[in-house]
Protein backbone atom coordinates (compact mmCIF):
# COMPACT_ATOMS: atom_id res chain seq x y z
CA UNK A 1 0.00 0.00 0.00
CA UNK A 2 2.74 2.70 1.05
CA UNK A 3 6.27 1.49 -0.12
CA UNK A 4 9.04 4.39 1.08
CA UNK A 5 12.90 3.40 -0.22
CA UNK A 6 15.88 5.33 0.98
CA UNK A 7 13.68 8.16 1.07
CA UNK A 8 15.59 11.89 2.37
CA UNK A 9 14.50 15.41 1.69
CA UNK A 10 16.64 18.44 2.21
CA UNK A 11 15.81 22.07 1.95
CA UNK A 12 17.72 25.16 1.11
CA UNK A 13 16.89 27.97 3.51
CA UNK A 14 17.78 31.18 1.82
CA UNK A 15 18.73 33.86 3.35
CA UNK A 16 16.21 36.99 2.72
CA UNK A 17 17.43 40.61 1.96
CA UNK A 18 15.05 43.33 2.72
CA UNK A 19 13.44 46.23 1.01
CA UNK A 20 13.53 46.82 -2.15
CA UNK A 21 16.47 46.53 -4.19
CA UNK A 22 17.49 43.23 -1.81
CA UNK A 23 13.90 41.60 -2.86
CA UNK A 24 15.44 42.12 -6.59
CA UNK A 25 18.84 40.92 -5.74
CA UNK A 26 17.42 37.22 -4.12
CA UNK A 27 15.97 36.99 -7.40
CA UNK A 28 19.77 37.03 -8.61
CA UNK A 29 21.84 35.35 -5.80
CA UNK A 30 21.34 34.18 -2.72
CA UNK A 31 23.30 33.02 0.51
CA UNK A 32 21.45 29.31 1.59
CA UNK A 33 22.04 26.69 3.65
CA UNK A 34 21.01 22.92 3.84
CA UNK A 35 18.70 21.48 5.84
CA UNK A 36 18.66 17.84 5.97
CA UNK A 37 14.95 17.14 6.96
CA UNK A 38 14.56 13.44 6.15
CA UNK A 39 17.77 11.02 5.84
CA UNK A 40 17.37 7.58 3.94
CA UNK A 41 14.23 6.47 5.39
CA UNK A 42 12.59 3.37 4.66
CA UNK A 43 9.72 1.33 5.61
CA UNK A 44 6.49 -0.13 3.99
CA UNK A 45 2.97 -0.22 5.30
CA UNK A 46 0.27 -2.53 4.44
CA UNK A 47 -3.45 -1.98 3.80
CA UNK A 48 -5.89 -1.87 7.00
CA UNK A 49 -2.64 -1.17 8.49
CA UNK A 50 -2.66 1.80 11.38
CA UNK A 51 0.98 3.33 12.03
CA UNK A 52 1.68 6.16 14.52
CA UNK A 53 4.46 8.49 13.08
CA UNK A 54 6.33 9.45 15.94
CA UNK A 55 8.93 11.71 16.85
CA UNK A 56 9.47 14.71 18.25
CA UNK A 57 9.03 18.44 17.05
CA UNK A 58 11.06 19.12 13.83
CA UNK A 59 12.10 15.60 13.53
CA UNK A 60 10.81 14.89 10.00
CA UNK A 61 7.35 13.87 10.20
CA UNK A 62 5.38 16.59 8.64
CA UNK A 63 7.71 16.42 5.46
CA UNK A 64 8.02 12.76 5.44
CA UNK A 65 3.93 13.16 5.17
CA UNK A 66 4.04 15.88 2.49
CA UNK A 67 6.54 13.78 0.46
CA UNK A 68 3.54 11.02 0.55
CA UNK A 69 0.76 13.13 -0.21
CA UNK A 70 2.75 14.94 -3.37
CA UNK A 71 2.77 18.24 -1.86
CA UNK A 72 7.15 18.10 -1.43
CA UNK A 73 9.22 16.44 -4.12
CA UNK A 74 11.55 14.07 -2.83
CA UNK A 75 15.47 14.96 -2.64
CA UNK A 76 16.17 11.39 -3.59
CA UNK A 77 14.96 8.02 -2.95
CA UNK A 78 11.07 6.84 -3.82
CA UNK A 79 7.73 6.79 -2.37
CA UNK A 80 4.39 4.76 -4.06
CA UNK A 81 1.33 4.98 -2.39
CA UNK A 82 -1.49 2.82 -3.92
CA UNK A 83 1.15 2.20 -6.97
CA UNK A 84 1.00 6.12 -7.50
CA UNK A 85 3.91 7.86 -6.50
CA UNK A 86 2.81 11.02 -5.44
CA UNK A 87 4.74 13.97 -6.87
CA UNK A 88 4.75 12.75 -10.09
CA UNK A 89 0.75 11.25 -10.18
CA UNK A 90 -0.61 14.06 -7.97
CA UNK A 91 -4.05 14.33 -8.55
CA UNK A 92 -4.23 9.98 -9.30
CA UNK A 93 -3.08 9.85 -5.86
CA UNK A 94 -4.95 12.38 -4.25
CA UNK A 95 -8.64 10.63 -5.67
CA UNK A 96 -7.04 7.55 -3.38
CA UNK A 97 -5.99 9.92 -0.24
CA UNK A 98 -6.94 11.55 2.74
CA UNK A 99 -5.23 14.04 4.14
CA UNK A 100 -5.64 15.57 7.61
CA UNK A 101 -3.52 18.39 9.18
CA UNK A 102 -3.99 19.73 12.68
CA UNK A 103 -2.47 22.65 12.13
CA UNK A 104 -4.37 24.26 9.58
CA UNK A 105 -7.95 23.22 7.83
CA UNK A 106 -8.22 22.22 4.84
CA UNK A 107 -12.15 23.40 4.31
CA UNK A 108 -13.16 27.09 2.94
CA UNK A 109 -12.65 29.42 6.02
CA UNK A 110 -15.70 31.69 4.63
CA UNK A 111 -18.14 28.51 4.17
CA UNK A 112 -20.30 27.01 5.83
CA UNK A 113 -19.36 23.13 6.84
CA UNK A 114 -22.22 21.76 4.80
CA UNK A 115 -21.38 24.16 1.78
CA UNK A 116 -17.15 22.91 2.10
CA UNK A 117 -19.14 19.67 2.03
CA UNK A 118 -21.02 20.16 -0.95
CA UNK A 119 -17.93 21.62 -2.72
CA UNK A 120 -15.42 18.52 -2.18
CA UNK A 121 -18.50 16.48 -3.36
CA UNK A 122 -17.97 18.35 -6.38
CA UNK A 123 -14.14 18.07 -6.68
CA UNK A 124 -14.11 14.78 -6.05
CA UNK A 125 -16.79 13.72 -8.05
CA UNK A 126 -18.38 11.67 -5.13
CA UNK A 127 -21.62 10.00 -6.38
CA UNK A 128 -24.81 11.64 -4.73
CA UNK A 129 -25.71 8.35 -2.31
CA UNK A 130 -22.23 8.15 -1.54
CA UNK A 131 -22.27 11.56 -0.44
CA UNK A 132 -25.44 11.30 1.71
CA UNK A 133 -24.34 7.81 3.24
CA UNK A 134 -21.02 8.89 4.07
CA UNK A 135 -22.47 12.64 5.72
CA UNK A 136 -25.46 10.67 7.73
CA UNK A 137 -22.09 8.17 8.72
CA UNK A 138 -19.60 11.11 10.34
CA UNK A 139 -22.53 12.91 11.13
CA UNK A 140 -23.13 10.29 13.56
CA UNK A 141 -20.44 9.44 14.40
CA UNK A 142 -18.76 12.84 14.89
CA UNK A 143 -21.64 14.49 15.58
CA UNK A 144 -21.46 17.66 12.98
CA UNK A 145 -25.47 18.35 12.46
CA UNK A 146 -24.42 20.67 15.82
CA UNK A 147 -22.32 23.05 13.58
CA UNK A 148 -23.01 22.21 10.11
CA UNK A 149 -24.29 25.20 9.18
CA UNK A 150 -21.66 27.16 10.81
CA UNK A 151 -19.09 29.03 8.87
CA UNK A 152 -15.55 27.25 9.44
CA UNK A 153 -13.88 30.20 10.36
CA UNK A 154 -16.25 30.20 13.57
CA UNK A 155 -15.71 26.67 14.46
CA UNK A 156 -13.83 25.53 17.53
CA UNK A 157 -10.61 23.80 17.48
CA UNK A 158 -12.26 20.46 17.78
CA UNK A 159 -15.19 21.44 16.15
CA UNK A 160 -12.51 22.36 13.13
CA UNK A 161 -11.04 19.14 13.46
CA UNK A 162 -13.90 16.96 13.55
CA UNK A 163 -15.13 18.91 10.24
CA UNK A 164 -11.64 18.29 8.81
CA UNK A 165 -11.59 14.68 9.32
CA UNK A 166 -14.96 14.31 8.09
CA UNK A 167 -14.23 16.06 4.79
CA UNK A 168 -10.84 13.76 4.37
CA UNK A 169 -13.33 10.72 4.16
CA UNK A 170 -16.11 11.91 2.25
CA UNK A 171 -14.77 10.62 -0.94
CA UNK A 172 -14.07 6.92 0.43
CA UNK A 173 -10.28 7.26 0.26
CA UNK A 174 -8.03 4.18 0.73
CA UNK A 175 -5.60 5.99 2.63
CA UNK A 176 -5.79 8.45 5.60
CA UNK A 177 -2.91 10.64 6.76
CA UNK A 178 -3.51 12.10 10.14
CA UNK A 179 -0.57 15.29 10.71
CA UNK A 180 -0.93 15.82 14.82
CA UNK A 181 -5.07 15.49 14.83
CA UNK A 182 -5.17 15.45 18.37
CA UNK A 183 -2.85 18.83 18.79
CA UNK A 184 -4.49 21.34 21.24
CA UNK A 185 -7.40 19.31 21.78
CA UNK A 186 -9.20 18.78 25.28
CA UNK A 187 -9.67 15.31 26.72
CA UNK A 188 -13.03 14.50 25.37
CA UNK A 189 -12.75 15.76 22.42
CA UNK A 190 -9.41 13.92 21.49
CA UNK A 191 -11.32 10.74 22.53
CA UNK A 192 -14.26 11.09 20.26
CA UNK A 193 -11.51 11.58 17.58
CA UNK A 194 -9.71 8.69 18.59
CA UNK A 195 -12.77 6.30 18.86
CA UNK A 196 -13.82 7.29 15.59
CA UNK A 197 -10.52 6.88 13.48
CA UNK A 198 -10.67 3.27 15.04
CA UNK A 199 -13.82 2.72 13.59
CA UNK A 200 -13.14 3.99 9.87
CA UNK A 201 -9.94 1.81 10.12
CA UNK A 202 -11.85 -1.66 11.46
CA UNK A 203 -14.68 -1.13 9.00
CA UNK A 204 -13.93 0.23 6.06
CA UNK A 205 -10.09 -1.12 6.66
CA UNK A 206 -8.90 2.36 5.74
CA UNK A 207 -4.94 2.51 6.05
CA UNK A 208 -3.82 4.94 8.67
CA UNK A 209 -0.53 6.50 9.04
CA UNK A 210 -1.14 9.04 11.77
CA UNK A 211 1.84 11.67 12.75
CA UNK A 212 1.77 12.61 16.41
CA UNK A 213 3.99 13.55 19.79
CA UNK A 214 0.72 12.87 22.19
CA UNK A 215 1.64 9.13 22.90
CA UNK A 216 -2.03 8.79 23.99
CA UNK A 217 -2.33 8.85 20.34
CA UNK A 218 -0.43 5.82 19.80
CA UNK A 219 -1.29 3.60 22.61
CA UNK A 220 -4.78 4.02 21.97
CA UNK A 221 -4.59 3.68 18.37
CA UNK A 222 -1.65 1.93 16.62
CA UNK A 223 -0.01 -1.38 17.03
CA UNK A 224 3.21 -0.18 15.03
CA UNK A 225 5.37 2.57 15.68
CA UNK A 226 7.73 4.27 13.57
CA UNK A 227 10.34 6.22 15.66
CA UNK A 228 11.88 8.81 13.86
CA UNK A 229 14.28 11.75 15.10
CA UNK A 230 16.59 14.67 13.77
CA UNK A 231 15.46 13.23 10.06
CA UNK A 232 16.37 9.67 10.49
CA UNK A 233 14.74 6.60 11.27
CA UNK A 234 15.39 5.05 14.68
CA UNK A 235 12.72 2.13 15.60
CA UNK A 236 10.23 0.36 13.20
CA UNK A 237 7.95 -2.16 14.99
CA UNK A 238 5.55 -3.25 17.33
CA UNK A 239 4.70 -0.46 20.33
CA UNK A 240 5.25 -3.68 22.65
CA UNK A 241 8.39 -4.71 21.33
CA UNK A 242 9.49 -0.89 21.95
CA UNK A 243 8.14 -1.06 25.68
CA UNK A 244 9.97 -4.60 25.74
CA UNK A 245 13.61 -3.32 24.63
CA UNK A 246 13.64 -0.04 26.70
CA UNK A 247 11.64 -1.46 30.05
CA UNK A 248 15.15 -2.78 31.41
CA UNK A 249 14.37 0.10 34.18
CA UNK A 250 11.79 0.19 36.96
CA UNK A 251 10.28 2.38 39.13
CA UNK A 252 10.27 1.71 42.89
CA UNK A 253 7.50 4.02 44.53
CA UNK A 254 7.66 4.11 48.77
CA UNK A 255 5.43 5.40 51.01
CA UNK A 256 7.71 6.15 53.90
CA UNK A 257 6.08 6.18 57.77
CA UNK A 258 8.37 8.97 58.33
CA UNK A 259 10.45 11.32 56.84
CA UNK A 260 13.76 10.32 57.37
CA UNK A 261 16.30 12.55 56.39
CA UNK A 262 18.46 9.82 54.25
CA UNK A 263 16.57 7.40 52.07
CA UNK A 264 19.51 6.55 49.38
CA UNK A 265 19.57 2.52 48.79
CA UNK A 266 22.21 0.79 47.01
CA UNK A 267 22.28 0.09 43.33
CA UNK A 268 18.61 2.62 42.78
CA UNK A 269 19.15 6.16 42.07
CA UNK A 270 16.44 8.80 43.56
CA UNK A 271 14.51 10.32 40.69
CA UNK A 272 11.53 11.69 42.63
CA UNK A 273 11.04 13.04 46.29
CA UNK A 274 8.21 14.71 48.31
CA UNK A 275 8.06 14.49 51.71
CA UNK A 276 7.52 11.06 52.67
CA UNK A 277 7.04 10.17 48.96
CA UNK A 278 9.80 8.47 46.95
CA UNK A 279 10.75 7.33 43.60
CA UNK A 280 13.40 5.30 42.96
CA UNK A 281 14.43 4.05 39.34
CA UNK A 282 16.96 0.77 39.12
CA UNK A 283 17.37 -2.08 37.18
CA UNK A 284 16.57 -5.33 37.67
CA UNK A 285 19.74 -6.71 35.88
CA UNK A 286 21.54 -5.15 38.80
CA UNK A 287 19.08 -5.63 41.56
CA UNK A 288 16.00 -7.76 41.72
CA UNK A 289 12.82 -6.09 42.76
CA UNK A 290 12.67 -8.26 46.00
CA UNK A 291 16.31 -7.67 46.75
CA UNK A 292 15.68 -3.65 46.67
CA UNK A 293 12.59 -4.46 48.54
CA UNK A 294 14.40 -6.55 51.66
CA UNK A 295 16.59 -3.44 51.82
CA UNK A 296 14.45 -0.88 52.62
CA UNK A 297 12.34 -3.18 54.55
CA UNK A 298 15.51 -3.43 56.60
CA UNK A 299 16.43 0.44 56.97
CA UNK A 300 12.82 2.05 57.49
CA UNK A 301 9.13 1.99 58.03
CA UNK A 302 7.15 1.80 55.27
CA UNK A 303 3.25 2.75 54.80
CA UNK A 304 2.87 1.44 50.89
CA UNK A 305 5.14 0.37 48.04
CA UNK A 306 4.59 -0.37 44.31
CA UNK A 307 7.07 -1.25 41.72
CA UNK A 308 6.03 0.26 38.09
CA UNK A 309 7.01 0.00 34.37
CA UNK A 310 7.92 3.28 33.26
CA UNK A 311 5.43 4.82 31.27
CA UNK A 312 5.62 5.39 27.31
CA UNK A 313 6.45 9.10 27.04
CA UNK A 314 9.62 8.41 29.76
CA UNK A 315 10.43 5.37 27.51
CA UNK A 316 10.32 7.32 24.48
CA UNK A 317 12.19 10.21 26.29
CA UNK A 318 15.09 7.83 26.99
CA UNK A 319 15.54 7.26 23.50
CA UNK A 320 15.52 10.43 22.34
CA UNK A 321 17.80 11.09 25.02
CA UNK A 322 20.33 8.33 24.32
CA UNK A 323 19.11 6.78 20.97
CA UNK A 324 22.57 4.87 20.87
CA UNK A 325 20.71 2.69 22.94
CA UNK A 326 18.35 1.95 20.00
CA UNK A 327 21.07 1.81 17.59
CA UNK A 328 23.08 -1.06 18.99
CA UNK A 329 19.86 -2.99 19.55
CA UNK A 330 16.95 -2.58 16.79
CA UNK A 331 16.74 -4.66 14.13
CA UNK A 332 16.32 -2.16 11.43
CA UNK A 333 19.58 -0.03 11.79
CA UNK B 1 -16.86 19.90 -18.51
CA UNK B 2 -16.90 18.94 -15.04
CA UNK B 3 -13.96 22.03 -14.87
CA UNK B 4 -16.36 24.50 -16.20
CA UNK B 5 -19.58 23.67 -14.27
CA UNK B 6 -16.85 23.52 -10.74
CA UNK B 7 -15.65 26.51 -11.50
CA UNK B 8 -18.96 28.42 -12.70
CA UNK B 9 -19.66 27.22 -8.86
CA UNK B 10 -16.38 28.67 -7.33
CA UNK B 11 -17.31 32.09 -9.55
CA UNK B 12 -20.76 32.19 -7.72
CA UNK B 13 -19.22 31.18 -4.21
CA UNK B 14 -17.14 34.39 -4.79
CA UNK B 15 -19.63 36.74 -5.50
CA UNK B 16 -22.00 35.79 -3.28
CA UNK B 17 -18.81 36.45 -0.39
CA UNK B 18 -18.18 39.81 -1.82
CA UNK B 19 -22.12 41.30 -2.18
CA UNK B 20 -22.32 40.27 1.19
CA UNK B 21 -20.75 43.46 1.94
CA UNK B 22 -23.11 45.13 -0.85
CA UNK B 23 -22.41 48.96 0.61
CA UNK B 24 -19.18 48.48 0.54
CA UNK B 25 -18.55 46.49 -2.87
CA UNK B 26 -21.04 49.46 -4.77
CA UNK B 27 -18.86 51.99 -3.29
CA UNK B 28 -15.51 50.48 -4.67
CA UNK B 29 -17.16 49.90 -7.90
CA UNK B 30 -18.37 53.53 -8.02
CA UNK B 31 -14.40 54.59 -6.64
CA UNK B 32 -13.64 52.27 -9.48
CA UNK B 33 -14.60 53.99 -12.54
CA UNK B 34 -13.95 57.25 -10.51
CA UNK B 35 -10.10 56.64 -10.97
CA UNK B 36 -10.38 55.02 -14.09
CA UNK B 37 -12.31 58.09 -15.68
CA UNK B 38 -9.92 60.94 -13.97
CA UNK B 39 -7.22 58.92 -15.80
CA UNK B 40 -8.67 59.32 -19.56
CA UNK B 41 -9.74 62.82 -18.51
CA UNK B 42 -5.82 63.60 -17.40
CA UNK B 43 -4.75 62.33 -21.24
CA UNK B 44 -8.00 64.11 -22.91
CA UNK B 45 -6.48 67.28 -20.85
CA UNK B 46 -2.93 67.11 -22.42
CA UNK B 47 -4.04 66.50 -26.04
CA UNK B 48 -6.38 70.11 -25.39
CA UNK B 49 -3.33 71.58 -25.11
CA UNK B 50 -1.08 69.39 -27.77
CA UNK B 51 -3.41 68.38 -30.44
CA UNK B 52 -1.00 65.41 -31.31
CA UNK B 53 1.46 63.08 -30.04
CA UNK B 54 3.43 61.50 -32.22
CA UNK B 55 0.94 61.81 -35.17
CA UNK B 56 -1.92 60.63 -32.95
CA UNK B 57 -5.19 62.41 -31.92
CA UNK B 58 -7.03 62.41 -28.92
CA UNK B 59 -9.11 59.67 -29.63
CA UNK B 60 -6.51 57.15 -31.55
CA UNK B 61 -4.78 57.12 -27.86
CA UNK B 62 -8.71 56.42 -26.54
CA UNK B 63 -8.56 53.30 -28.74
CA UNK B 64 -5.25 52.30 -27.38
CA UNK B 65 -6.75 53.34 -23.75
CA UNK B 66 -10.04 51.78 -23.96
CA UNK B 67 -8.36 48.59 -25.12
CA UNK B 68 -5.69 47.81 -22.58
CA UNK B 69 -8.21 49.18 -20.17
CA UNK B 70 -10.43 46.37 -20.92
CA UNK B 71 -7.58 43.69 -21.02
CA UNK B 72 -6.21 44.82 -17.68
CA UNK B 73 -10.05 45.25 -16.07
CA UNK B 74 -10.67 41.31 -17.26
CA UNK B 75 -7.14 39.93 -16.38
CA UNK B 76 -7.76 41.01 -13.21
CA UNK B 77 -11.10 39.88 -12.59
CA UNK B 78 -10.03 36.73 -13.84
CA UNK B 79 -6.82 36.09 -12.49
CA UNK B 80 -7.13 37.44 -9.45
CA UNK B 81 -5.77 34.31 -7.34
CA UNK B 82 -2.07 34.73 -8.85
CA UNK B 83 -1.77 38.37 -7.91
CA UNK B 84 -2.79 37.40 -3.91
CA UNK B 85 -0.90 33.80 -4.33
CA UNK B 86 1.72 35.17 -1.90
CA UNK B 87 -0.56 34.76 1.03
CA UNK B 88 -1.72 31.48 -0.15
CA UNK B 89 1.97 30.33 0.46
CA UNK B 90 2.61 32.21 3.37
CA UNK B 91 -0.49 30.30 5.01
CA UNK B 92 0.19 27.24 3.52
CA UNK B 93 -2.91 26.95 1.73
CA UNK B 94 -1.03 25.78 -1.77
CA UNK B 95 -0.37 22.95 0.78
CA UNK B 96 -4.16 22.13 0.16
CA UNK B 97 -4.58 22.70 -3.43
CA UNK B 98 -1.94 20.58 -3.49
CA UNK B 99 -3.26 17.26 -2.10
CA UNK B 100 -6.75 18.43 -4.00
CA UNK B 101 -7.23 16.38 -7.70
CA UNK B 102 -7.10 19.49 -9.59
CA UNK B 103 -4.40 20.96 -11.52
CA UNK B 104 -3.00 23.66 -9.42
CA UNK B 105 -3.30 26.61 -11.90
CA UNK B 106 -6.54 25.43 -12.81
CA UNK B 107 -7.56 25.94 -8.61
CA UNK B 108 -5.36 29.44 -7.95
CA UNK B 109 -7.03 30.72 -11.84
CA UNK B 110 -10.59 29.71 -9.61
CA UNK B 111 -9.50 30.61 -6.29
CA UNK B 112 -10.74 34.05 -6.92
CA UNK B 113 -13.06 36.21 -8.86
CA UNK B 114 -13.08 40.41 -8.28
CA UNK B 115 -16.31 41.47 -9.56
CA UNK B 116 -15.89 44.89 -8.61
CA UNK B 117 -13.19 45.41 -11.46
CA UNK B 118 -16.33 45.59 -13.54
CA UNK B 119 -16.61 49.66 -12.80
CA UNK B 120 -12.81 49.60 -14.55
CA UNK B 121 -14.37 47.04 -17.41
CA UNK B 122 -17.75 49.19 -18.24
CA UNK B 123 -15.76 52.56 -18.45
CA UNK B 124 -12.82 50.98 -20.47
CA UNK B 125 -15.27 50.18 -22.94
CA UNK B 126 -17.49 53.57 -22.90
CA UNK B 127 -14.26 54.67 -23.87
CA UNK B 128 -13.37 52.07 -26.52
CA UNK B 129 -16.50 52.95 -28.20
CA UNK B 130 -16.68 56.57 -27.82
CA UNK B 131 -13.35 56.43 -29.45
CA UNK B 132 -14.50 53.82 -32.39
CA UNK B 133 -17.43 56.46 -33.03
CA UNK B 134 -15.05 59.70 -33.44
CA UNK B 135 -12.65 57.55 -36.04
CA UNK B 136 -12.76 57.65 -39.06
CA UNK B 137 -12.74 53.40 -38.95
CA UNK B 138 -14.43 51.22 -40.95
CA UNK B 139 -15.45 48.65 -38.70
CA UNK B 140 -15.40 45.41 -41.44
CA UNK B 141 -15.87 42.15 -40.02
CA UNK B 142 -12.15 41.18 -40.07
CA UNK B 143 -11.57 44.08 -38.03
CA UNK B 144 -14.08 43.34 -35.09
CA UNK B 145 -12.93 39.59 -35.09
CA UNK B 146 -9.61 40.86 -34.67
CA UNK B 147 -10.26 43.31 -32.51
CA UNK B 148 -12.07 40.67 -30.20
CA UNK B 149 -8.88 38.27 -30.42
CA UNK B 150 -6.59 41.27 -29.69
CA UNK B 151 -8.60 41.77 -26.50
CA UNK B 152 -8.41 37.91 -25.54
CA UNK B 153 -4.39 38.26 -26.25
CA UNK B 154 -4.12 41.53 -23.82
CA UNK B 155 -5.77 39.75 -20.97
CA UNK B 156 -3.73 36.92 -21.52
CA UNK B 157 -0.79 39.09 -21.35
CA UNK B 158 -1.83 40.16 -18.05
CA UNK B 159 -2.73 37.07 -16.78
CA UNK B 160 0.74 35.93 -17.55
CA UNK B 161 2.55 38.70 -15.66
CA UNK B 162 0.55 37.73 -12.59
CA UNK B 163 1.60 33.93 -12.96
CA UNK B 164 4.97 34.54 -13.54
CA UNK B 165 4.90 37.33 -10.07
CA UNK B 166 3.05 34.06 -8.59
CA UNK B 167 5.47 31.43 -9.20
CA UNK B 168 8.02 33.59 -8.03
CA UNK B 169 5.87 33.24 -5.02
CA UNK B 170 7.72 29.66 -4.80
CA UNK B 171 11.39 30.85 -3.89
CA UNK B 172 10.61 34.41 -2.32
CA UNK B 173 7.81 35.96 -1.03
CA UNK B 174 7.30 39.63 -1.91
CA UNK B 175 8.22 39.24 -5.03
CA UNK B 176 5.05 40.24 -6.10
CA UNK B 177 5.76 43.97 -6.28
CA UNK B 178 8.69 43.66 -8.85
CA UNK B 179 5.71 41.89 -11.32
CA UNK B 180 3.56 45.21 -10.24
CA UNK B 181 6.02 47.54 -11.87
CA UNK B 182 5.72 45.73 -15.20
CA UNK B 183 1.47 45.36 -14.28
CA UNK B 184 0.47 48.97 -13.63
CA UNK B 185 3.44 50.25 -15.33
CA UNK B 186 2.45 48.43 -18.27
CA UNK B 187 -1.17 49.88 -18.10
CA UNK B 188 0.24 53.03 -17.65
CA UNK B 189 2.73 52.86 -20.54
CA UNK B 190 0.93 51.22 -22.97
CA UNK B 191 -2.14 54.22 -22.79
CA UNK B 192 0.58 56.01 -24.89
CA UNK B 193 1.54 55.42 -28.66
CA UNK B 194 4.83 53.28 -27.95
CA UNK B 195 6.23 55.43 -30.86
CA UNK B 196 7.07 58.19 -28.13
CA UNK B 197 9.29 55.79 -26.63
CA UNK B 198 12.91 55.30 -27.17
CA UNK B 199 14.19 52.02 -29.11
CA UNK B 200 15.50 49.96 -26.59
CA UNK B 201 12.70 50.44 -24.04
CA UNK B 202 10.33 49.61 -27.23
CA UNK B 203 12.31 46.67 -28.20
CA UNK B 204 12.37 45.70 -24.02
CA UNK B 205 8.43 45.70 -24.53
CA UNK B 206 7.98 44.05 -27.56
CA UNK B 207 10.54 41.00 -27.34
CA UNK B 208 10.92 40.26 -23.66
CA UNK B 209 7.69 41.41 -22.17
CA UNK B 210 4.88 41.83 -25.20
CA UNK B 211 3.31 45.08 -23.87
CA UNK B 212 3.23 46.30 -27.19
CA UNK B 213 0.80 43.49 -28.88
CA UNK B 214 -2.09 43.96 -26.54
CA UNK B 215 -2.93 47.25 -28.04
CA UNK B 216 -0.08 49.26 -29.75
CA UNK B 217 0.01 46.73 -32.85
CA UNK B 218 -3.69 46.01 -32.48
CA UNK B 219 -4.34 49.78 -33.02
CA UNK B 220 -1.71 50.27 -35.52
CA UNK B 221 -3.66 47.51 -37.69
CA UNK B 222 -7.56 48.82 -37.29
CA UNK B 223 -6.76 52.49 -37.39
CA UNK B 224 -4.86 51.19 -40.71
CA UNK B 225 -1.86 52.55 -40.27
CA UNK B 226 0.38 48.96 -40.83
CA UNK B 227 -0.85 45.75 -42.15
CA UNK B 228 2.56 44.10 -41.48
CA UNK B 229 2.95 40.38 -40.89
CA UNK B 230 4.27 41.06 -37.07
CA UNK B 231 1.09 43.67 -36.78
CA UNK B 232 -1.16 40.95 -38.05
CA UNK B 233 0.35 38.20 -35.42
CA UNK B 234 0.36 40.61 -32.49
CA UNK B 235 -2.90 39.27 -31.00
CA UNK B 236 -1.72 36.03 -30.65
CA UNK B 237 1.38 37.04 -29.22
CA UNK B 238 -0.32 37.66 -25.36
CA UNK B 239 -1.71 33.85 -25.62
CA UNK B 240 1.83 32.07 -26.24
CA UNK B 241 3.27 34.56 -23.18
CA UNK B 242 0.53 32.95 -21.49
CA UNK B 243 1.80 29.69 -22.84
CA UNK B 244 5.26 29.91 -21.54
CA UNK B 245 3.90 31.73 -18.15
CA UNK B 246 2.39 28.38 -17.53
CA UNK B 247 4.94 26.25 -18.65
CA UNK B 248 7.04 28.56 -15.83
CA UNK B 249 4.59 27.71 -12.96
CA UNK B 250 4.28 23.81 -13.94
CA UNK B 251 8.23 23.93 -13.39
CA UNK B 252 7.81 25.97 -10.28
CA UNK B 253 5.58 23.59 -8.61
CA UNK B 254 7.63 21.11 -8.40
CA UNK B 255 10.54 23.44 -6.64
CA UNK B 256 7.94 24.44 -3.84
CA UNK B 257 9.12 23.87 -0.37
CA UNK B 258 6.22 24.36 1.49
CA UNK B 259 6.06 26.26 5.14
CA UNK B 260 7.31 24.72 8.61
CA UNK B 261 8.23 21.16 8.07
Amino acid sequence: MIEVRNLSKSFKIYHHRKGFWGTFANLFSRKHRIVQAVDNVSFTVTRGEMVGYLGPNGAGKSTTIKMLTGILVPSSGSVTVNGYIPHRQRKENAKRIGVVFGQRSHLWFDLPVQESFELLRRIYRIPQEQYRRNVAMFDELLELGAFFQTPVRQLSLGQRMRADIGAALLHNPDVLFLDEPTIGLDVVAKSRIRQFIAQINTERQVTVVLTTHDLDDVEKLCNRVILIDDARLLFDGELATLRRMLSKERLLSVDYAEDYPDVRVPHAQITHREGTRVQYRFSPEKIRAAELIGTILQKFRIVDIAVQEPDIEELIKTVYEDNLILRKTSKII
Amino acid sequence: MHHLSLYLHFVKLRIRAQMEYRLSFLFELFAQSCIAVIDFFMIAILFARFKQLAGWTLWEVGLLYGMIGICFAFAEMFARGFDLFQDNVVRGEFDTMLIRPLDTFYQVFAHQFLLRRLGRLVQAIVVLLIASSQLAVSWTFAKVAYLLVALVGGTCFFIALAVIGATTCFWTVHSIELINIFTHGGLFMGSYPFSIYRQWFRHFFTFVIPLACVNYFPSLFLLGKSASVGVLIAPFVGCVFLGVAMLFWRWGVLRYQSTGH
